[in-house]
Parts: structure tokens; sequence; C-alpha cells
């Protein structure tokens, strides 16, 4: 295992004048917010689920670490409940949060877009100049898209004219725009890549939201779900039954349809083209471009192994990736709430590293996964996940975890619940 | 403690004051695992049940309930099963040491 323990301590020493002797001594009672020299630098790319909650807890637990997050956009906006803006039920302001908590715990938040990450350096390059040093990086990076397999998509995407809508931000207010604009009778399709994808039920729950829309609003438009998938992936029972009892005659659901093209708004499969009013592509993804211009991409070419013990990377030492750019454990989803679960181990291993400590060797972490199938009712995934020592890797623990029995209002409730306490563990709110 | 691995258990051994700090930690990490529903250091907020300050024997009691099913819930009686008696014992402790929001 690549800790660097010794490594770490030498260089750390380095870092200000007086800390060399009282080094380890001021690390054991670190405890003490924001006293005492830094005990290192950690910068973070991404303020999302993953990089925000690092940065939290690196200041909850690690005092005084110096960290900076790096983030392009002013707030964050959050993925989890952007379905219910699409469908009319909650607004833009419902699901924006600012980066106010994390500046008052001293954490130095720069909006900006990272150009190119030197890990032999240890350096980070900001687009518009300048350069973090660190000693411990997060890479936080979410998920980019694959268009290459899709023809006309890409084209398609960048004139606004069709939506992946699986990033949140201008993305969800311009498919909620289509759908207010779409005459009713109208056919809004869209298409679901095969797994794995970030956020497994959120295409179902989309299609919920969508028709919930139109069943009050446009009562005989469509729509057309194409799953490129043999089947639902994610709570297929609850989502049949919720498709079944409140959008028959609105919701059709086609599995094995793997978009092949675009053309306009019709999309092109294997057999047959589906003409739409509004196509929503949720494209094939792979762990975000920076992962893979840093060098990070070591699994099937698409996402970023990791030591589940600290996070860190098994292509480069002292970068931590976290959340939807992992190549995951097995059964563990790409989830905004796992990201968070992985920022809190991440943040734990790393004040350890930097203080020269062994890091927690039985990790846990869990998930949960809220989808709406009305305006009100919910249901959920959820599943345990505790580390196993002889396969270095988590592990679901037999006989936990589980989906909903049914559909609720208060489940619903516990969902909205659930978004007010992950932004707040998160945003330090 | 005895599934901690060989080399752990000596770094620990030859580091008092840091064993020390790794057991606060344990608790301190598996309690996070309940932030993202029930709030940071389970001060939760909305609907969601507030964790923080909780007696300990009471939070115990209640995960007990809902893993034998004998307390009905929407979720809790399936990730209660995904923890050790001895995870949920650290983690009421923990709670129990934590103010809720004010």
């Amino acid at each position: 295992m690549n800790f660097d323990r010794h490594t770490d301590l030498s260089r750390r020493r380095l870092l200000g004048a007086g800390f060399a002797i009282s080094g380890l001594a001021l690390a054991g009672c670190a405890s003490a917010p924001s006293s005492g020299p830094s005990i290192g630098r950690v910068v973070i790319i991404g303020g999302g689920f993953g990089g925000s909650t690092a940065a939290h807890h690196l200041k909850l637990w690690g005092g005084n670490v110096d960290v900076t997050l790096v983030e392009r956009n002013p707030d964050f906006i959050s993925c989890p409940i952007s379905n219910l803006v699409i469908g009319g039920h909650k607004q833009m302001a419902d699901i924006t949060r600012g980066y106010d908590g994390l500046r008052a715990l001293g954490v130095k938040v720069v909006q900006a877009e990272v150009s190119a990450i030197d890990a032999a350096g240890k350096k980070v390059r900001l687009a518009g100049g300048g350069e973090l040093a660190y000693d411990r990086l997060i890479l936080s990076p979410g998920i980019d898209f694959m268009l290459d397999g899709i023809g006309g998509l890409a084209a398609a995407l960048d004139s606004g004219r069709i939506t992946h809508s699986w990033k949140a931000g201008p993305q969800t207010v311009a498919l909620r725009r289509q759908l207010e604009a779409m005459p009713d009778g109208g056919v809004f399709a869209m298409s679901i890549p095969k797994v794995p994808y970030r956020c497994p039920p959120g295409p179902y729950e989309r299609a919920c939201m969508v028709a919930s829309y139109f069943k009050v609003a446009k009562p005989r438009s469509k729509v057309l779900v194409l799953d490129a998938n043999p089947e639902i992936t994610s709570k297929k029972g609850l989502f049949e039954k919720a498709f079944k009892d409140h959008y028959a005659g609105i919701i059709e659901y086609r599995a094995n349809n793997e978009l092949k093209s675009v053309d306009g708004t019709t999309a092109k499969l294997e057999f047959d083209d589906v003409k739409a009013n509004v196509l929503n592509v949720i494209p094939p993804q792979r762990a975000g471009d920076i992962a893979r211009s840093a060098g990070l991409v070591n699994m099937n070419d698409r996402w970023v192994g990791v030591n589940w013990l600290t996070m860190e990377s098994t292509a480069r030492p002292f970068i931590h990736v976290l959340g939807d750019a992992t190549f995951p454990a097995p059964l563990m989803p790409k989830s905004g709430h796992m990201a968070n679960q992985h920022a809190k181990v991440a943040a734990a291993a790393i004040i350890q590293l930097l203080k020269g400590e062994a890091v927690n060797a039985t990790p846990v972490v869990m998930n949960t996964c809220y989808s709406f199938v009305t305006a009100r009712d919910a249901v959920h995934v959820a599943s345990v996940h505790q580390f196993d020592a002889k396969e270095m890797t988590f592990k679901t623990v037999p006989g936990s975890g589980g989906v909903s029995a049914a559909a609720s209002q208060v489940e619903g409730r516990y969902a909205l619940s659930w978004a007010e306490n992950i932004w707040a563990d998160m945003l330090a709110l | 403690m005895n599934r901690l691995p060989l080399a752990v258990l000596a770094a620990l051994a030859f580091a008092a004051p840091h064993a020390l700090a790794q057991d606060a930690n344990l608790a301190r990490n598996l309690a996070a695992t309940c932030a993202n529903c029930h709030g940071t250091n389970g001060a939760a907020r909305g609907e969601m049940k507030v964790l923080a300050g909780v007696k300990a024997d009471t939070l115990i009691a209640m995960i007990n309930d809902y893993k034998a099913g004998t307390q009905p819930a929407s979720i809790m009686h399936q990730i209660s099963k995904g923890y050790t008696d001895e995870q949920i014992k650290l983690i009421a402790g923990y709670f129990a040491a934590q103010q809720p929001r004010k």
C-alpha cells in the first residue's frame, strides 16, 4: 500500500520555519481548529457531492489543514431533486446552494477551471493562469460524456436542440422550457445508456416527473423511454408499478433500444426511427475529462481505480479520487450520496496521512437513493458496504439494504429532508 | 479491533496517543455514514430523526428493534442490518456526546 507516510512527514517538516521540530507534537493535538501551523495543503477539484463534503470534513476533522476548493460554477446545483424541476414541481432556487458555509470554515473557494494537473510536481494549473501546490489532491470531477458513438449528438447538444440534463444547471432549465413549449399531443422521448452511468434510477424518475407534468398540463402527450438496457436498471418493480398505476397511456417503456444517432429531434435506433417533439439523450459516460488528461483513467478506459482505504488513485500517488469517476466496488452505485461517503473516507485518511498516522482499516460506506414517482410519492434503494480486508474492496452486507415496499408520501418527505441534510453535510450550511 | 491488519496494529502499538485517536476516529467515521440523512454529527433537519444528544442505550435499543423488525420502518430496518453490534455501539456513543442544532 502506498501510504507514503515517511515521505509526507519529511516533506511536511520542510513546510514552514519553526515547524520541523514540533511537527509531531502539534499533529497529535490538532483537534483544536485553526490553531498552530498548517499540517498540509489539500487542493480539491470539483465542488459537488464529493469535493464539497471533503472540504467540509477536512476542516471539521483536521483543524488546521489548508483547504482550497476549485469549482467552475459560482454555486452548487444539485442533480438529485433536479428531476422535480424538470417536472415543474420545484424551482432552480430549491436545488441551488452556495459555498459560503465552506468559506466561513476557512476553505478557500476558487471559481476557476483547471487546465492541468502536474502529478509529478504536485501542482494544479488553472485555466485563467496561476498554480496551486498541494501535498494531497482530491479530484471529484464527476462524469463527462462519450459522444462519439452516437452520430450527430455532439452537434445537437451544442446547438441546444437536444438536452442531456444529466448535469444540473442550465441543462435542467433548458429541458423544462422545451417541455413547456411542447404542444399537447407531442412526444417526449428519452434515451438511457447502458450501465454503468451516473444515478441508476434517475432516468426512470425523470420519465415519471415528465409524465406527471403531462398528466395535468398536456394529457394527450406521450413519454417514450428508450432504454439501451434489457430492463429497468434500478427499483424495477417499483417503477413498473408507477408507470402502470399513474401513467398508463402516457409512458411507454422500450427495453433494448440503444440510440445509434440523432437527426433533428428524431432518435435513430437499430431497427426504427422515433420522431419526438422533445428529445432528451442521457449519453454514455466516463470519468470527468480532467481525470483522463491527468493520466488517472486506468479501468476499462473509462474510470479511475482507487485504494478504498484512502480513495487514493491506483495510477498516481497523492491524488485521491471520489464519486462517479471511480471504478466502483461491487454493487456500489454512482450517486451523490456515495460520493459524500467516499469523501469522508478520503478526508479521514488524508488527515491521518498528513499527520503520519495509520489510516482507518475498517471503513464503512452506505447509500440511500430516493426517487420520486409522483410529485409527492417517492421510493428508495439503500445499501451498506463494509470494507473487506482480504479483497481490499467494499462489499455489501448480506441481508442488509433493499428497496421500498411501496411508494409513499412519507418517503417523499424523507427524500426532501435527505436533500436538505446532505446539502448541509456537504456545504456546511 | 480484531479485524485490523498486523501493520495497523503495529502502528497503533508504537504510537499510544495515536491509538486512542484512532479509536475516537472510528466512532466518528462510522457516525459520519449516518449524516447524509441525519445531519452532520446527528444534528438533523426536516423530518429526519435528530440523533445528536440521544442517549446511547436508547439509540442502541432503537436500532436493535429495527434489526429485529419489531419497530416498523420505511428504510432503517434495511440499513441497520448493515452494521455490526459493535459498530452500532460506537455510533450510539458518538451521537450521545453531540449537540442538536439550536
